[in-house]
């Protein structure tokens, strides 16, 4: 019973962890598999949206759910104009030149965010609700991770309908499985792009957000995470909601497990994985055969 | 060789005859390196670091720039010549630095001719994916193998045996070190530059601009890849060993991403796919964050970041690139008069 109790703790933080993965990676996953574009700065969109959420709330004593929302809001705006000045110059360039200049982009965004803010840890305030553990019958669990699966679930399943059962959902799914195809329908991939990339944007600023408990909220946190969150896309395999929400849990359960047991190796086994199964699979576990 | 007189009268033809041709000028880059260890006697160090830069960046230029694998994980093969290095050194094993630096490029040619293999048969997101987690094994291996590698705090103080019996490595005055340093950077070089212009050579850009049609002209496209990928991994290593034995220490920022995105910062600004770009890169990067980044440490980010996404965006061939422009704007305009 207690090996049972400790399984399931151990399922519950890894799912956490795992949903911060999702929200942050989510919006990679479709701009990679609509566009191809080899976006590394994506990261640098999470941490922007993580320190606005936590200055509004620190400065300007917006309470936790109005300052994920300015957040989501302002990020999203911001990337738009990135988007349209600069990332769209480059839709067709070699991929060299988009990992350049994401690289770039991420050292300035890390660079401005050390020079207006400081260098250390933010810490993001969580609500007193959400603080404390919860009783789940069978075990306390902290009520925050709970929060985050809930969070992680609602999500998904909303993508999931936007995607399935809309009418945008059906043009992103047709630009991801053939784009030049999509285009000769008269979709509008740049368009299409545009509103996804802003809303990939906003994710992963809800998620540098959300994430900031456990995975903190420091300048470098763009190039910390960043091999991460290219392995839950190509694990998921770009462009695919399920594909990278199945990948996000896995990683982060697994990670959370090999934490708790080998304590300094456990990364290892997560990189080792991630070539081993690249290698079966190339277009990742739920990514279409070319 | 009696190659028929009228192929070559054609000049296009004798462009690429002599296209391997030694030039005048190209002495320069060498004989300035000379001129750097007499006029520099207290930058002797700094000038070591660059000459490792620079036989690094032409590694990745060869794989990058020659043969357009796009990788973001070179620092594993720099990393493992400077471990295989260092480690047998410092436990004893073998502390001849010239075997030692063949070592080095054995094993990191190795990983290479593995992970290669493997690797190469993806393209795009996931080959850069597969770079990337091959570097960051690497590196979790090194820092969970503490009883070999010393993990975080790496291996300080490694002696080495004087090369050939008769130069010690001085780690206050890195005389012997910069001249090391200088002769193996120009054996690597007159390596690679030979290898670029053999008929191997052109096979690789052949299959960079056009990998479908090489497929198609029969030649064996996996293979070059991955063979050049094995040399470049193996030069990789042999500048990794280099630093181990230059500044007489191993720690994991041989392995490090900041590694591999600062080799790759190098060969972009000096310009890929060129043979010198490196050598400018190296100079015009390593001058400015000797001075800079130590005063300004995040200002120097900023402008590292401003000037990638520059380059993205305007000068995709680098500072070489930006002078063949400027040449033949100026051939343009004196052309007609």
């Amino acid at each position: 019973m207690i090996f049972g109790i400790d399984v399931a703790s151990m399922l519950l933080g890894g799912l956490a962890a795992g949903m911060v993965l999702f929200i942050v990676s989510v919006g990679l996953s479709v701009t990679m598999g609509l566009m191809g574009f080899v976006n590394l700065a994506h990261g640098a969109f999470a941490m922007l949206g993580g320190y606005i959420i936590v200055l509004v709330m620190r400065n300007w004593n917006f309470d936790f759910v109005s300052a994920l929302a300015t957040g989501f809001i302002l990020t999203a705006a911001i990337s738009v104009i990135f988007e349209r000045l600069l990332y769209a110059r480059l839709y067709r360039a070699p991929e060299l030149d988009q990992v350049l200049f994401t690289i770039g982009l991420v050292f300035i965004f890390i660079a401005s965010v050390t020079l207006l803010v400081g260098p250390e840890n933010q810490p993001v305030p969580i609500p007193a609700a959400l603080q404390g553990q919860l009783d789940l019958g069978f075990l306390q669990y902290r009520t925050y991770s709970i929060f985050l699966i809930l969070i992680g679930i609602v999500i998904v399943i909303g993508l999931w309908l936007g995607f399935e059962r809309t009418r945008y959902g059906a043009q992103i799914r047709a630009a991801v499985d053939n784009r030049r195809m999509a285009e000769s329908l008269g979709i509008n991939i740049d368009r299409l792009f545009t509103v996804t990339f802003a809303f990939g944007s906003g994710m992963a600023a809800l998620g540098g957000g959300l994430g900031a408990e456990f995975l903190g909220l420091d300048p470098q946190y763009p190039l910390k995470y960043l091999v991460f969150f290219l392995i839950v896309v190509a694990v998921g395999g770009p462009g695919r909601i399920f594909g990278a929400f199945y990948a996000a849990a896995i990683i982060g359960v697994l990670d959370f497990a090999l934490k708790l047991y080998i304590p300094k190796g456990g990364t290892l086994f997560i990189y080792a994985l991630t070539i081993l199964l690249l290698l079966w699979r190339p277009q990742g576990l739920f990514g279409r055969t070319a | 060789m009696s190659a028929p007189g009228y192929v070559l009268d054609h000049p296009a033809a004798r462009a690429l005859a002599e296209r391997h041709r030694v030039r005048a000028w190209e002495a320069l880059p060498w004989l300035l390196a000379i001129a750097f260890y007499f006029a520099f006697p207290r930058h002797l160090g700094f000038g070591t670091e660059l000459l490792v830069a620079i036989l690094f960046a032409i590694s990745l230029d060869l794989a990058l720039g020659y043969a357009g694998i796009i990788t973001l994980g070179h620092a594993a093969f720099f990393g493992a010549g400077a471990y295989t290095v260092g480690m047998l050194a410092f436990h004893g094993v073998w502390k001849e630095p010239i075997s030692g630096l063949l070592l080095g490029g054995a094993v990191a040619a190795l990983i290479g001719l593995a992970s290669g293999l493997v690797l190469l048969r993806t393209a795009g997101l996931t080959l850069l994916m597969l770079t990337l987690c091959t570097m960051a094994l690497l590196e979790e291996t090194a820092n969970f193998a503490h009883a070999y590698t010393g993990s975080f705090d790496g291996l300080p103080g490694i002696t080495f045996k004087p090369v050939l019996g008769l130069f010690e490595f001085n780690p206050l005055i890195p005389r012997t070190q910069y001249v090391y340093a200088l002769v193996v950077l120009f054996i690597g070089f007159v390596f690679v530059r030979t290898l670029i212009y053999s008929p191997f050579g052109q096979s690789l850009t052949g299959i960079r601009e056009n990998t479908l049609r090489m497929h198609a002209v029969g030649a064996p496209v996996r293979v070059r890849l991955v063979i050049c990928y094995t040399i470049s991994a193996a030069i990789a290593g042999v500048a990794g060993g280099l630093w181990a034995q230059t500044n007489l220490y191993v720690n994991l920022s041989t392995l490090s991403l900041d590694r591999a995105a600062t080799v790759l910062i190098i060969l972009v600004l000096g310009g890929y796919g060129r043979l010198y770009g490196s050598f400018i890169g190296a100079v015009a990067y390593m001058v400015l964050a000797h001075f800079l980044s130590q005063i300004y440490p995040t200002a120097w980010q900023l402008g590292l970041g401003l000037l990638l996404v520059l380059i993205a965006l305007f000068a995709r061939n680098g500072i070489l690139g930006l002078f063949d422009t400027l040449r033949r704007h100026f051939r343009a305009k004196r052309a007609p008069s």
